[in-house]
């Protein structure tokens, strides 16, 4: 990704910069300029909880190329306590066991490596909180 | 149309000029007045973009308006709205509509294809085309109690539809035992509930209804198009396992041609993936939501069924070079109605529908087709 | 008097043992086990770096604390495997921390020194008075080559400490730095593995510069070992800081709270803050701590520390280190190890 594009979203994807619409309280994540529930244009900037709930997953076993040694992986919507969703992964445990319902919290991760020479790229993953095992 | 599969030996231009000219040779014509072709990526599956004047100076006709029009997945039916309001408006009267999408020259498909979803969102944090239906997929199921068998078992169905269809790229049957042990792809979807990576083309004539004599002694009316949008980003939908952007299509389709889902005798649905048949069927009101999966499970949506849907073999059996896929879905609409579809032929069908859906659902474009 | 307002650990959650690293090249795992003292290691995922434990040992820092990250006005982050040749990890974690813009940010490098190094320098500008709060984080995902020592305990981790002056969890009561030019373990630009002199690495370097460097703080401070609750030194193995201990005159109970390396691996630049994160987890007010790094180059940095009647208040915002160490985590086959370390060649 370009490096411009990579500096302009880093609020959203380091800090879980939102906005909450100042007229219909909705929390868009990432932050918009215009409310996708009512049009509003006026908001108040806010921070997600690094935590939430999967709402629903898949696990990828074909995956793009940046992704190719890291398959398979869990990936899921994660609904924040404010209500808000992201798309992330879920991982540090048995991607088989990443379900809907299941509790994580939101740990900051590269998210991939442009190339061997390109910028690295970070931003959250979700790690469950739910069940201690060791495997492996 | 052209065949549908892996076409080592034709480019991107090469197939349009097919389906084209194929559409032209059967309506007698040598020049229209306007074509619009659907592509989804010629830039990153091909490096080519332009292809309105592309195609027009390929087919001969350099001079003639040209444009190509993107919806992803659903570019082939926009094109076919864009071409049905151009006519209705009169600004034409000779509108080619097609659509063509050329996949296996080497690109990286798995990423051209998640292009479709949300980049800043979604690709971003690895996810692919398929994992996203997964994901829609695990929702209806986790919400209706859908089953991996019933996903399977659309794809049974639409291999015993695409056996019988020459131009399809899988054309065999499939047991629902191989369905179920293909390999995964993106859990809980396995290979043989996905759509194929294929090449392809096909375009159709549109013309005012009065001129249609000129062409064909069977002309099939359009009596309603729909187009709607739905949320982007997976995330953000209401309920993943809802797709709205369908629903919101139909019913524009049904409106304008004041007709309901119980009036269909065919319909042609994208199934880019088995879910996407259980969830598009359920929004267009054939069946209640989350009970989808009986159409295939129960042979409902079968030849012989109530409501035979995909009677091509679907973009599964047949094939989905993304950006034909909708045109493609119009003509087998077209020659049912026409009584042309010999082994796949549903008797007496009057009333058929194509819906054509764009990435995971966030666009969908829908066409009613009537018999003249 | 300045000290530490807030610390935090991270350590990832795979990890590959001693035994099957040993089976992979036809070694007898209890003779290195028992030379060694190591038993396992931890291992960064695909999508762990310097930056990335930093930012979690940092985030656990500030919970802590409880500080606003935008008073923070230093931050030093210490490795010897930067994810960037050119480009500071400190920027990245700056900004994920929500500290800055009005920061000072540097990156530090003393092969495993580089962490007590950003502590120094993040203490001294907090006691100079030139910022209200510093923060000083050695982090690291060493590598060592297949069939080398290295291999058995290069692993990853790290730990972040913020300094400031007022309601400390331990109070910074003195540091001592020893340096000389000594070639024990080295990397040139361009080489994926590091080398080292063997044998050298022990008493010309490791032995030399710690035992120097503790006994002139012990020295400096009129202390000596029975005054201390706690000891920890530089973990290159399990062997090396129990006998520096105890050849400085602590005993088994002194050592063994900072003394993970037995599970852990060498975290290089995370090594003996990590140690000393464990401490902090238990020590009780007042307790005296020794803490001695070790950087090959060569150089060690030493600090007295002294716990506050604030720390056990605070120090359960965050995970303990030795719940990281028995926590959730995954044992990976050799393979497995080698391909997320890199160690193998694939296709762009």
């Amino acid at each position: 990704m370009p490096s411009p594009r990579y500096t302009r979203e880093i609020p959203t994807r380091y800090r879980l910069e939102a906005n909450r619409c100042v007229s219909c309280e909705k929390v868009v994540y990432p932050a918009r300029l215009v409310c996708p529930a009512c049009q509003g244009r006026e908001f108040e900037p806010m921070r997600l909880s690094q935590r939430g709930k999967v709402i629903t997953s898949t696990v990828v076993h074909v995956p793009p190329g940046a992704w190719l040694m890291e398959a398979p992986y869990a990936v899921a919507i994660i609904e924040t306590p404010e209500g808000a969703r992201l798309m992330a992964q879920v991982v540090d445990c048995d991607p088989k066991s990443v379900v809907p319902g299941m509790e994580v919290g939101l740990e900051f991760r590269l998210l991939k490596r442009e190339g061997h020479s390109g910028i690295l790229c970070y931003g959250h993953k979700g790690v469950p909180t739910t069940v201690p095992e060791v495997t492996g | 149309m052209t065949q549908f599969g892996e076409l080592w030996k034709s480019s991107l231009r090469d197939l349009f000029v097919e389906a084209a000219s194929e559409a032209m040779r059967a309506a007698g014509v040598d020049t229209v007045d306007s074509i619009l072709v659907g592509n989804m990526s010629g830039g990153q599956f091909v490096g080519q973009e332009h292809l309105g004047p592309l195609f027009a100076d390929h087919l001969g006709l350099a001079g003639v308006a040209a444009t190509r029009i993107e919806s992803a997945c659903a570019s082939g039916g926009a094109a076919l709205r864009l071409a049905f309001i151009e006519v209705a408006s009169g600004a034409s009267d000779l509108v080619l509509a097609a659509g063509v999408e050329k996949m296996n020259d080497g690109s990286e498909v798995t990423e051209v294809l998640a292009s479709a979803a949300d980049q800043e969102t979604e690709a971003y944090h690895g996810i692919t085309f398929p994992g996203l239906y997964a994901m829609i997929a695990r929702a209806h199921m986790t919400e209706f109690g859908t089953t991996e068998e019933d996903l399977s078992w659309v794809s049974v169905k639409n291999h015993r539809h695409g056996a019988l269809n020459s131009k399809a790229q899988f054309a065999r049957e499939v047991t629902l035992e191989e369905v179920m042990n293909s390999s995964p792809v993106a859990d809980p979807l396995r290979l043989l509930h996905c759509s194929p990576v294929t090449d392809g083309a096909a375009a159709v004539l549109l013309c005012p209804l009065s001129e249609a004599h000129k062409y064909t002694d069977k002309p099939i009316r359009i009596l309603g198009s729909g187009l709607a949008t739905g949320s982007m980003a997976l995330a953000d939908r209401k309920n993943p396992a809802v797709l709205d952007a369908v629903q919101k299509s139909c019913e524009r389709a049904y409106e304008m041609a004041n007709v309901g889902p119980g009036d269909l005798d065919v319909a042609e649905v994208h199934d880019c993936f088995s879910i996407s048949e259980i969830c598009c069927v359920e929004a267009m009101g054939l069946f209640d939501r989350g009970q989808g999966g009986k159409g295939a499970r129960e042979g409902i949506t079968a030849l012989g069924g109530k409501i035979p849907v995909n009677t091509s073999g679907g973009l599964k059996s047949k094939g989905h070079p993304v950006g034909a896929t909708g045109v493609a879905q119009a003509i087998e609409i077209y020659e049912q109605l026409r009584g042309e579809s010999g082994a796949r032929q549903v008797d007496g069908a009057k009333v058929g529908l194509s819906q054509n859906m764009g990435g995971s659902g966030a666009s969908s474009v829908v066409h009613i087709f009537g018999r003249a | 008097m300045a000290g530490i307002v807030g610390y935090g650990a991270f350590i990832p959650r795979h990890r590959v043992t001693t035994e099957e690293i040993a089976r992979q090249w036809g070694k007898d795992p209890k003779t290195i086990q028992r030379g060694l003292l190591l038993e396992e290691k931890s291992v960064p995922g695909f999508d762990e770096d310097t930056i990335t434990i930093s930012v979690a040992a940092g985030r656990a820092a500030l919970d802590r604390a409880g500080v606003d990250p935008q008073l923070v006005g230093a931050l030093y982050i210490g490795s010897e495997s930067h994810p960037y040749a050119v480009k500071p990890s400190g920027t990245v974690v700056a900004e994920a921390l929500g500290i800055g813009p009005s920061v000072h940010v540097a990156d530090f490098e003393f092969a495993c020194k580089a962490g007590t190094e950003a502590m120094f320098v993040a203490l001294g500008l907090v006691e100079s008075g030139r910022v209200e709060y510093a923060m000083g984080i050695g982090a690291d995902t060493s590598q060592g080559a297949p069939d080398d020592a290295l291999e058995f305990s290069a692993s990853a981790g790290g730990a972040a400490y913020l300094f400031g002056k007022d309601d400390t969890l331990a109070e910074v009561l003195a540091t001592y730095s020893y340096t000389s030019d000594t070639a024990d373990f080295w990397r040139r630009e361009g080489e994926f593995y590091p080398r080292h002199g063997g044998r050298f690495t022990g008493e010309p370097a490791y032995f030399k510069h710690v035992l120097a460097s503790a006994r002139a703080i012990l020295d400096q401070t009129s202390l000596k070992a029975s005054d201390f609750r706690f000891a920890v030194f530089h973990m290159p193995n399990g062997k090396f800081p129990l006998a520096a201990g105890k050849t400085l005159g602590f005993k088994r109970e002194q050592l063994e709270t900072g003394w993970v390396v037995n599970k852990m691996g060498n975290t290089y630049s995370g090594s003996s803050p990590t140690g000393l994160a464990a401490i902090l987890d238990v020590a009780d007010p007042g307790d005296r701590i020794l803490i001695t790094s070790f950087g090959s180059g060569a150089g060690s940095d030493s600090f007295v520390l002294q716990a506050t009647d604030r720390l056990p208040e605070r120090r359960d915002l965050a995970p303990g280190v030795r719940a990281m160490l028995d926590g959730p985590r995954r044992y990976l086959t050799y393979g497995q190890y080698a391909t997320m370390r890199e160690k193998m060649k694939f296709n762009d």
